[in-house]
């Protein structure tokens, strides 16, 4: 189905990250958002709640994030498509609402703008050291989707997909954006309407007396049911049977929580989501993401014009991690290079993935900044000897 | 064993059982425990109040108390410990056509989640809370609340309870909400008949109801059993309608002030919401379709 | 004659004994059989007296009792 007219603002707009993500998600259909200030991320939820009200539909600053990351959830089950915005420590605080949605299955998004860490750390400036974080901060085993724009027009690109993977695997799904993305100012195009695909809640067609609300489809999710209409379903976050009751047997526990992995493996590897560029050709391949992508670019250009044969693998879905096509390259270049503003998180996913076939060159950065594009080069240089 | 009874019309059902998932019973509770008393009420309070029972979605917290969210044959949720209020809050506001019942227990309500009880009390959150309270974490084995009594030992107060504690109905009305009252399970037609009211009542609305624990709180303080706390509370409480809260603190074996304390109308959080909007916005503003949008 | 009756799901009961102690005409005791997972559960011991009040219903925190009044 096609975007609702009402959210989108079509045209050419001159916007930041933070913004252009708020048009995304008026895009994608969200009419509800719950929030707490917090640096660098609170321009999503203040332009949201200057736009809603001519649009139709509720913002509400909550009291905090605990509180904003299960009132999306609320709101959800009550027929809306919903979301939250934060930054580290609040997205720590978030971490057992990811749980609960995981746990329940519940469609909604989750945008993190990193900023540097640990605790209250760097909060005007950059990092991507939540990115273990988005995909393990919640207790148990499940699984989550994690998107990565590199630009403020993917802010909004993504932002719509972000909804739309939610809806189809009904996982949270955990925008992945930094200080600078989001504060970055740069043109956005918003399409119109008809040019938006959206995935709408597949809500259950069976009537109420044979719905089961955890029953899988073919694919292992289960459709959903609207509060309100005489389905008188039960939800909880302890580990239930299909009839969505809570059952402590080994086998349920088994059952449900491999389904809750498995139902992602689609996206894992066919149809992630990344961007490459001379892999036919390269020795080295820098695997980067979100802002530290744009700097490895030059970097990539640099070792080019020396006759170094590098390449671009730009992770857009890092979660699920596209592992197989990481060990199909790691199977004939020599070599990968992973820049990022951490000590050291989606290089060890590239570690697992390329076990031992190449080389994993880390680059790592505390945060505050982005690398200078010469320190990449120099690892390119170094990797490519 | 056959039922000893005497001429049961055919087709005899107990009132209860359409409001339940039967097929979950027996219920968890323990022998005295008052949570299924207060179930009793509000299920009697549903069929008086004559509301359309899908469109009522009752939410729990984590504990003895927030498993009646899973017995209650209604959309029900089950929520995560502290946060029934704001995923209930999340809830009404996208789709207030729903009569949204937080059913939680003092834990979960107050200690955990005080912050936001405070809080949707403060914005006259349309929601009507029930909290049961016995004074202790029950379901994790009998630690101290923020109800917990002084002298009251418990599983975190080997040597008694000493902190002072929150009286809830005075906390509710100083944050703000519509409608405060307090029973216990002994009177089963008071409570019934306030949450009736409070089913009928708009903005924020608590009830307080004191349940007796036998295997945890009583246990251990050498208080009997369920029916020894239901003596208890039958020969120790006042009813005093309108109470000052500020004078209906709790004690462990001192009176109980029992009554409605706060009954009034103030605009709730959409009607503000809407207000504000049309001042600001005029024509422009468009009513929240929150819930139409898929 | 009885105006109501009560009804008791012996297999729920846990014994509490809310319903013997709260019966305002005191139609009910404690049974000295055990029921299967060990409890007394209530009898009727003077039925005439029951007024189908429902008052047992409304204390039950087991939902295995309940009282009505017979239509007339």
């Amino acid at each position: 189905m096609h975007a609702d007219p009402k959210g989108v603002l079509t045209g050419v707009h001159f916007l930041d990250g933070d913004h252009a993500c708020c048009e995304g998600t008026l895009a994608a259909g969200a009419r509800f958002a719950a929030g707490y200030p917090i640096t660098p991320s609170t321009e999503v939820v203040e332009r949201f709640a200057s736009r809603i009200p001519t649009v139709g539909g509720i913002f509400i600053q909550m009291e905090d994030e605990l509180a904003a990351s299960i009132a999306i959830q609320g709101a959800v089950w009550a027929g809306a498509k919903a979301f939250t915005v934060t930054s580290g420590p609040g997205f720590s605080l978030m971490m057992e609402h990811i749980g609960l949605a995981a746990m329940t299955e519940t469609p909604c998004v989750f945008v993190d703008v990193q900023r540097g860490g640990p605790s209250t750390g760097l909060p005007t400036l950059p990092g991507q050291a939540d990115m273990m974080q988005a995909r393990w901060g919640s207790h148990g085993d499940y699984g989550i989707i994690a998107l990565c724009p590199n630009s403020p027009q993917e802010c909004f690109d993504l932002t719509i997909q972000a909804f739309n993977l939610s809806e189809e695997f009904r996982v949270p799904v955990m925008m992945m954006m930094d200080e600078c993305v989001g504060h970055m100012t740069e043109k956005v195009v918003i399409p119109e309407p008809d040019q938006i695909e959206i995935t709408p809640r597949r809500y259950t067609k069976l009537p109420p007396e044979e719905y089961r609300p955890f029953e899988p489809r073919e694919d292992l999710v289960p459709d959903m049911a609207r509060t309100g209409e005489g389905y008188r379903f039960h939800i909880t976050g302890l580990t239930h049977d299909e009839r969505g009751y809570p059952n402590m047997s080994v086998e349920t526990q088994d059952r449900l929580v491999r389904r809750l992995l498995a139902k992602l493996n689609p996206l894992a590897n066919g149809r992630s989501l990344c961007e490459t560029e001379n892999l036919e050709d390269a020795d080295v391949v820098v695997v980067s993401y979100g802002i530290t992508s744009r700097v490895a670019q030059r970097a990539i250009q640099l070792a080019r014009s020396r006759g170094i044969r590098a390449g671009k693998f730009r992770l857009i879905t890092a979660w699920p991690f596209p592992a197989e096509r990481i060990r199909e390259l790691a199977g004939r270049v020599k070599a990968f290079v992973v820049p990022e503003l951490n000590l050291g998180q989606m290089v060890l996913e590239v570690e697992r993935a390329a076990a031992g076939q190449a080389k994993v060159i880390p680059v790592s950065h505390a945060g505050g900044t982005v690398h200078n594009p010469d320190t990449i080069l120099n690892a390119i240089v170094e990797a490519a000897r | 064993m056959t039922p000893t009874t005497l001429e049961i019309p055919d087709g005899a059902q107990n009132p209860v059982e359409p409001f339940l998932r039967m097929d979950r019973m027996p219920h968890i509770w323990c022998p005295g425990c008052g949570i299924g008393t207060t179930v009793n009420c509000f299920t009697r309070a549903l069929l008086d109040s004559k509301v359309n029972l899908d469109k009522v979605a009752i939410v729990s917290g984590i504990g003895c108390t927030g498993r009646v969210a899973g017995y209650a044959r209604l959309d029900s949720f089950h929520t995560t410990h502290g946060r029934a209020i704001p995923f209930a809050t999340g809830m009404k506001l996208a789709n207030p056509e729903l009569q949204v019942v937080v059913y939680s227990g003092d834990g979960d309500l107050f200690a955990i989640g005080g912050n936001h009880f405070i809080h949707a009390a403060r914005r006259n959150m349309d929601l009507k809370v029930i909290c049961v309270n016995n004074m202790t974490y029950a379901m994790t084995g009998g630690q101290s609340s923020s109800t917990t009594p002084a002298h009251v030992i418990s599983a975190t107060a080997p040597y008694g309870a000493f902190e002072p504690t929150f009286n809830l109905v005075a906390l509710a009305e100083a944050a703000g909400a519509s409608y405060v009252a307090r029973w216990t399970t002994y009177h089963v037609k008071q409570l019934s008949r306030s949450m009736e009211e409070v089913l009928h009542k708009k903005g924020f609305c608590f009830i307080e109801v004191l349940s007796p624990c036998p295997t945890l709180y009583q246990r251990r303080n050498k208080m009997g059993d369920g029916l020894d706390a239901m003596k208890y509370y039958k020969q120790a409480s006042k009813i005093r309608n309108g109470a000052p809260t500020g004078e209906c603190t709790l004690s462990k074996s001192g009176e109980i002030v029992v009554g409605k304390f706060v009954d009034r109308d103030r605009p709730d959080y959409l009607e503000l919401l809407r207000a504000q909007m049309t001042e600001a916005l005029g024509e422009r503003y468009v009513e929240s379709e929150a819930s139409c949008s898929c | 004659m009885a105006k109501g009756f009560v009804a008791i799901t012996v297999e729920r009961c846990k014994g509490c004994g809310f319903c013997v102690e709260f019966c305002p005409t005191h139609v009910l005791s404690l049974s000295s059989a055990f029921n299967s997972t060990g409890y007394h559960p209530p009898h009727v011991v003077a039925a005439e007296k029951c007024s189908g009040c429902d008052l047992c219903g409304m204390y039950c925190p087991d939902f295995a009792i309940f009282g009505a009044r017979y239509a007339r």
